[in-house]
């Protein structure tokens, strides 16, 4: 398996994407801001697909496009929440003009790649340059060390914020720098299982890592570990079997081990004497 | 457009009788028109109540569960709206009958169902890679289509409507009721619960009709703008519905329309209208203050 260059780099860039998306996630399910990944995932898709317009990288665009909004999410603070059809509206809205882009690029004489709009919605792990897989490692790295970084006093500020503010815990700035984690980590997850499949990566093994633990750091870990695994054992499945794509594959997995260890927990709590 | 391989572009001639009649030449322009009408129609008053009861997010998961049901059709070769209809109807019902939904709290819930957004779409995103050389279609799926409506399937949107209408028509009143105050109308007799789940099951096939047009990525261009700038304008409910039918048929027709006579998307075209027409009614309702 290892003796293919695109396995090679899949795996070099997985792994890193998954350590980062799975300690991201877990700051994701645990401050609730689902959501927010939402948004930024239907951001990526027309961010990327702009950039492939006027003719620069699409995973320029995917890392501009998410930061960007990641910001105006964190500026517009609380009163984004509660909203969902002003945010539901501007979605369909945003993912309307990312169809437009697609169509836009596809129908242009200099396009070559007619499958970009897949490619950016469902992931391309396979489609990895040497470089590109660095990169993506480089930068999954760098995203995981500072959510590691920042873990303690986030962790605080989500649990409790306003005895964290009290305590003199930066919550505002925690929550912003947050965000621009969570923009990069979405852009990343983006390039290995496609815009719409990130919760899959990210938030599926943060939610079954909860399920097992209540201690906050080894759920951490958990969630990490959870993801880098699934990936891990994705890429192989999909190289093992004939035409599975690798975003299923992962996705798939991921949900698979969340829907058991569901059913687990909840019937043991169901025998456990009331 | 797949058109522009097919026939001539059509050219826009500003005389309106002879564009009408150009737009409405072709039998499944005429299907298109139909179709997107019914379509309208429903998602116009399924979405009123759906705002009204604060449930687009179930809105948003059932349309994305419809992906794998059109794209799982296609694979075993059945027409792509009874997968979706399935797929809508059982996930709806799903939703509702849930237990302990509540208990559980907001963070456990909402990583329950983005888990289930991405298991739905990866599954839709394997049947269409099984479906080999359907790059267009599955983009027909995601982000809507007008051409190749056939008369099978605009009969079943119809039959879905008249389903959905009836059913609507029926515990209009008492949906109104239980959505504005559940408790007190729980304490009057009206069954509240009985009520949650059958306009879970109607939000659900309503939903599978507007993705006929819109696409599963845009639903909420039909189900929630329209729904949103109604309840901007007017307070009184049936005011407010027929306000919310009218703008959903106007952006259905304008985007037909253009996106007939130009090259891009529908897609584009619908979510651009709706989204014009909250933004519209947005800066009505601060004038008349």
């Amino acid at each position: 398996m290892f003796s293919h260059d695109f396995m090679r780099h899949a795996y070099l860039a997985g792994t890193f994407i998954a350590l980062a998306a799975g300690l991201v996630g877990y700051f994701v399910v645990l401050r609730n801001q689902v959501f927010a990944g939402d948004a930024l995932s239907h951001v990526a898709f027309t961010g990327a697909l702009a950039a492939a317009v006027v003719g620069a990288s699409p995973s320029a665009g995917l890392f501009v496009s998410t930061i960007v909004v990641a910001v105006v999410i964190a500026g517009l603070g609380g009163r984004a929440r509660g909203r969902d059809v002003v945010i539901g509206t501007i979605y369909s809205w945003v993912l309307g003009l990312g169809a437009l882009f697609l169509t836009l690029y596809t129908t242009s004489a200099s396009a070559s790649n007619g499958r970009i709009g897949i490619t950016v919605l469902f992931g391309s792990i396979y489609g990895l340059s040497r470089f590109q897989a660095t990169i993506a490692a480089v930068i999954g790295l760098a995203t995981s060390v500072a959510a590691c970084v920042i873990a303690r006093p986030l962790l605080f500020s989500s649990l409790d914020e306003g005895v964290a503010a009290a305590r003199g815990v930066p919550v505002r700035v925690l929550g912003t720098a947050f965000l621009v984690l969570l923009g990069i980590t979405v852009a990343e997850s983006a390039q290995a299982v496609g815009a719409l499949l990130i919760f899959g990566l990210m938030v599926t093994p943060a939610a079954t890592a909860q399920l097992l633990t209540n201690r906050p750091f080894r759920a951490l870990g958990l969630a990490a570990g959870l993801s880098v695994l699934e990936l891990w054992v994705g890429l192989a499945l999909s190289y093992a079997i004939d035409r599975l794509p690798p975003s299923f594959a992962i996705v798939g997995l991921a949900f698979v081990a969340y829907a058991a260890v569901l059913a687990v927990t909840r019937s043991r709590r169901r025998r456990a004497p009331a | 457009m797949v058109m522009a391989d097919t026939i001539a572009r059509p050219h826009v001639t500003w005389d309106l009788v002879a564009d009408v009649r150009e737009l409405l030449h072709f039998q499944f322009m005429q299907n298109a028109f139909v179709a997107g009408t019914i379509v309208a129609v429903t998602a116009g008053v399924v979405g009123y109540f759906m705002v009204l009861r604060g449930e687009s997010f179930a809105g948003h998961t059932l349309s994305q569960v419809g992906f794998p049901g059109a794209a799982g059709a296609a694979l075993v070769g059945v027409t792509p709206v009874f997968g979706v209809l399935t797929f809508c109807v059982v996930a709806a019902i799903a939703i509702a009958l849930v237990p302990g939904r509540r208990s559980t709290g907001p963070a456990f819930e909402s990583a329950l169902i983005g888990s289930i957004l991405a298991f739905a779409l990866a599954l839709g995103f394997l049947f269409t890679t099984l479906y080999s050389g359907f790059v267009t279609g599955a983009y027909s799926f995601l982000f809507g289509t007008f051409v190749g409506i056939s008369n099978t399937e605009v009969v079943t949107l119809f039959v879905t409507a008249t389903v959905v209408l009836v059913t609507l028509l029926v515990m209009g009143r008492r949906l109104f009721f239980a959505s504005i105050d559940a408790d007190v109308a729980a304490a009057r007799g009206v069954p509240v619960r009985a009520l949650a789940v059958v306009f879970l099951a109607v939000l659900g096939l309503a939903v599978a009709a507007a993705t006929q047009i819109t696409g599963t990525l845009l639903v909420f261009a039909l189900l929630v703008a329209p729904a949103a700038s109604a309840h901007q304008l007017s307070n009184r409910p049936g005011r407010a519905l027929l306000i919310s039918v009218g703008i959903a048929v106007l952006v259905t027709w304008l985007g037909l329309a253009i996106a007939y006579f130009s090259e891009y998307p529908i897609g584009f075209y619908v979510t651009t209208l709706a989204f014009g027409a909250y933004l519209l009614s947005r800066a009505g309702r601060a004038l008349a203050r």
